[in-house]
């Protein structure tokens, strides 16, 4: 019987394994009825999309290998990462969260294809459409929830918000448009020193690529030859102005000039994997940098403060989360070639509601930071000082 | 042995360049501030792999002022970096590598140039620690000729002081003499903050005593803390950088009429010590500040607020001055810029209006 059905799912994966959303056929669906987990397919492979390529012989493969768990991982992190993301919104416009909130859904591959092609002990710096990348860099929902609300117990304990987000090797959450870039290069510059065989990824968008600096960076990464993958996450809109309006060239991944670079299907995120294992073998070999552009898209618009509609139509945004979108492009991969059950993937959404909904209900009831924390953290290592308050008489304590 | 040492530790006596005195280890040499710094650097290279140098023409021209000579024979290009002419760039990356575990001393050919490199500066380093409630360090220095020098015109004469001083995250230091810059320095590098260090062009190649004690490898001087540089009892005079020479030119000049200067050298503009002015003038009761920078919300008129507010303004007898470069771009033509800067008439002046005499 077991014989039986691997011939049966071997044949139907032969005629399934194409790339987007594909129906799963009426054959698989007959034989899915009864199975246990160990009737799942272990692994697959899948076509992915060609890259383009800037002074590089070679590309990413064009096919990838996905396994169960990595699937049901990618899965469950994605799909965390995009209620976490909506539950913020929610808390936004229920006013618990305040100031500024860039919001990540619609990019999730990018985020968790980059973490799959890289290890933990690398080094990632971004921009301050951070949330995604602080949890794929070991944050957990609650401190990343507790955070936007400003309470103690945020990965910051609230002094840092949405912008400012630090975790081990996770430089944030960087306010300022491009200043990330020569940051990510300079942690370049201690891997390269410190002789650890690590890299930094150093994320920026398609806003941020016109800015100065990451051209000074270009140029003394290349010179010194410094483990970085800068990655362009091109979302087609740098705030309310659209890539053609913002630059004379919109061949981001060609944008490092002497620097190879590849444009890639930011939405898929076998894509990203692929293209990122690339990227990091290309810098551990001591090539120097490389660039990517990730072709994706945001839902939301730039901000909360931003409907996100004055510049596009809602048609757009409705055709790329109806044929593009990352978590339906994964989820039906895997059903359709027998890799996970609907049931499976359901539970898996129930599990991330429970955590958002729990991290929720943390990051609305834990208190917001002591006053006496006001004026800690300025100086590290150093003996208790005096700060002034408002006023002459008003002198507050602070400590390391 | 003993005796000579005392004797010589008197300051009274001849000092023997090092390079032909046999025992120079219990003599006073004369050091300039160039030659301080340079010495600073290279102990503090040696002492720790992860410090590192870069900025432009600091390797291979050995810098633009000389004052990482011979830094990059000895150490390479590992850890002497010549940078592009690309500030931010290089700013930044110098941030990055020190809050990923490095200790970089990030050189600004000159602070004017800095500018081009602030956002890095405050936003990425100075305001990081607190951003990150502790969890990111940046101990970084940078450092650079800052103020006026001589002839090179207004977009190089520019004073920083009071802009960095104004920024919460940072430490400002500004030395004044060989064994300021030296221990200064040395404490700027072990700092594991950001620290911005302005160092002082015309004071480059002057010369100064250092003793035994200063020329150890581990003299370091506590950042925060200013010093006396001379007793006195009529006035209190306060400055940093080149202009504490010309206060103790005065102060010399004023001797002679009876006039006792008690001059405040502030070796830190950030974090201020007000404490050790308040103490002088409540034995002085009167005050002066004199500084290279432009008046407004200046180093001056953050002293002379501080001591409106504490408990030293009950002791002033008169208001207190600050003495200041001219409100007005740096002109390039010697007698302008002469008239420009204070000069120690100026501040000769300011002391005769402040006791009234």
């Amino acid at each position: 019987m077991r014989k039986m059905l691997t011939i049966i799912s071997n044949v139907l994966r032969g005629s399934a394994s194409r790339n987007g959303a594909e129906l799963v056929s009426e054959g698989a669906r007959v034989v899915v009825s009864a199975r246990t987990y160990a009737d799942f397919t272990p692994q697959a492979t899948f076509d992915i999309k060609k890259c383009d390529l800037h002074k590089l012989d070679e590309g990413p493969p064009l096919q990838a290998v996905l396994s169960r768990e990595e699937g049901l991982q990618y899965y469950r992190t994605m799909q965390t990462m995009r209620r976490m993301e909506l539950k913020a919104d929610q808390l936004y416009k229920q006013k618990i969260i305040r100031g500024f909130c860039h919001l990540y859904d619609g990019q999730e591959a990018c985020a968790v294809g980059i973490e799959a092609g890289i290890n933990l002990s690398d080094h990632l710096i971004t921009a301050y459409r951070a949330h995604g990348y602080t949890l794929t860099r070991g944050g957990t929902v609650r401190e990343i929830m507790a955070e936007l609300t400003g309470r103690r117990g945020g990965i910051a304990k609230g002094k840092g918000g949405s912008m400012h987000m630090y975790t081990k090797h996770f430089y944030g959450g960087n306010g300022i448009v491009g200043a990330q870039v020569p940051l990510g290069a300079g942690v370049a510059l201690a891997c390269k020193y410190l002789g650890k065989n690590e890299l930094c990824v150093c994320l920026y968008g398609d806003g941020a690529a016109n800015q100065g600096q990451i051209f000074e960076t270009y140029n003394m990464a290349s010179l010194w030859k410094l483990p970085c993958i800068f990655i362009c996450e091109n979302n087609k809109y740098g705030m309310g102005t659209s890539v053609e309006r913002a630059a004379a060239s919109t061949d981001y991944y060609k944008r490092g000039d002497f620097i190879p670079g590849l444009r890639v299907d930011g939405m898929d995120v076998l894509c990203v994997r692929e293209a990122t294992k690339l990227a990091a073998e290309h810098c551990r070999s001591g090539k120097g940098p490389i660039l990517m552009e990730l072709q994706t898209y945001r839902y939301h618009g730039h901000s909360m403060s931003d409907p996100g509609v004055s510049y596009r139509t809602r048609d757009e945004i409705q055709e790329v989360r109806s044929k593009s979108d990352p978590i339906s492009m994964l989820k039906d991969r895997m059903l359709s070639n027998n890799m996970a059950s609907v049931e499976e993937l359901k539970e898996i959404d129930v599990e991330v509601r429970k955590e958002i909904e729990d991290a929720a209900q943390f990051a609305t009831t834990d208190p917001e930071p002591p006053l006496d924390d006001l004026c800690n953290h300025i100086f590290y290592n150093d003996p208790p000082m005096e700060v002034r308050g408002t006023n002459p008489w008003t002198k507050l304590k602070s400590v390391s | 042995m003993a005796s000579l040492r005392c004797f010589l530790r008197s300051g009274k006596v001849f000092v023997v360049p090092c390079d032909i005195c046999i025992i120079n280890s219990i003599l006073l040499l004369q050091v300039t501030v160039r030659d301080a710094l340079n010495q600073a650097m290279d102990e503090e290279l040696e002492r720790d792999e992860r410090v590192f140098l870069l900025g432009e023409e600091v390797a291979q021209y050995d810098g633009a002022y000389k004052v990482s000579r011979g830094l990059w024979k000895k150490y390479g290009d590992k850890r002497i970096i010549d940078t592009p002419i690309t500030e931010m760039g290089f700013a930044g990356i110098a941030v990055g590598a020190a809050m990923a575990g490095l200790r970089p001393i990030c050189e600004f050919m000159t602070f004017n140039f800095s500018m081009q490199a602030i956002d890095q500066v405050i936003n990425s380093a100075a305001k990081t620690y607190y951003m990150s409630a502790g969890l990111q360090s940046v101990p970084i220095v940078f450092r650079g000729p800052n103020g006026a020098s001589a002839g090179v015109a207004a977009q190089h004469s520019q004073c920083f002081a009071a802009w960095y001083g104004h920024c919460p995250g940072l430490k400002v230091v500004s030395p004044w003499s060989a064994e300021d810059a030296r221990g200064l320095l040395k404490s700027a590098i072990r700092d594991d903050n950001p620290v911005v260090f302005l160092e002082n062009e015309l004071m480059y190649g002057v010369p100064f005593e250092m003793s035994e004690e200063v020329q150890s490898k581990d003299f370091l001087i506590p950042i925060g803390k200013a010093k006396i540089e001379r007793q006195g009892t009529h006035i209190t005079l306060v400055s940093h950088s080149r202009m504490v020479s010309l206060c103790l030119d005065a102060a010399a000049v004023l001797a002679k009429e009876g006039i006792e200067c008690e001059v405040i050298n502030m070796r830190t503009i950030r974090p201020l010590d007000a404490e050790a002015i308040e103490t002088s003038i409540m034995k002085t009761n009167h005050l002066v500040t004199v500084e290279g920078g432009w008046p407004q919300f200046g180093i001056g008129a953050e002293i002379l607020a501080r001591i409106m507010e504490g408990p030293a303004f009950n002791y002033l007898d008169s208001p207190a001055v600050r003495v200041t470069g001219v409100d007005i771009p740096m002109p390039y033509a010697k007698i302008l810029e002469d008239n420009s800067v204070p000069q120690i008439k100026d501040i000769i002046f300011s002391i005769k209006k402040t006791l009234n005499v």
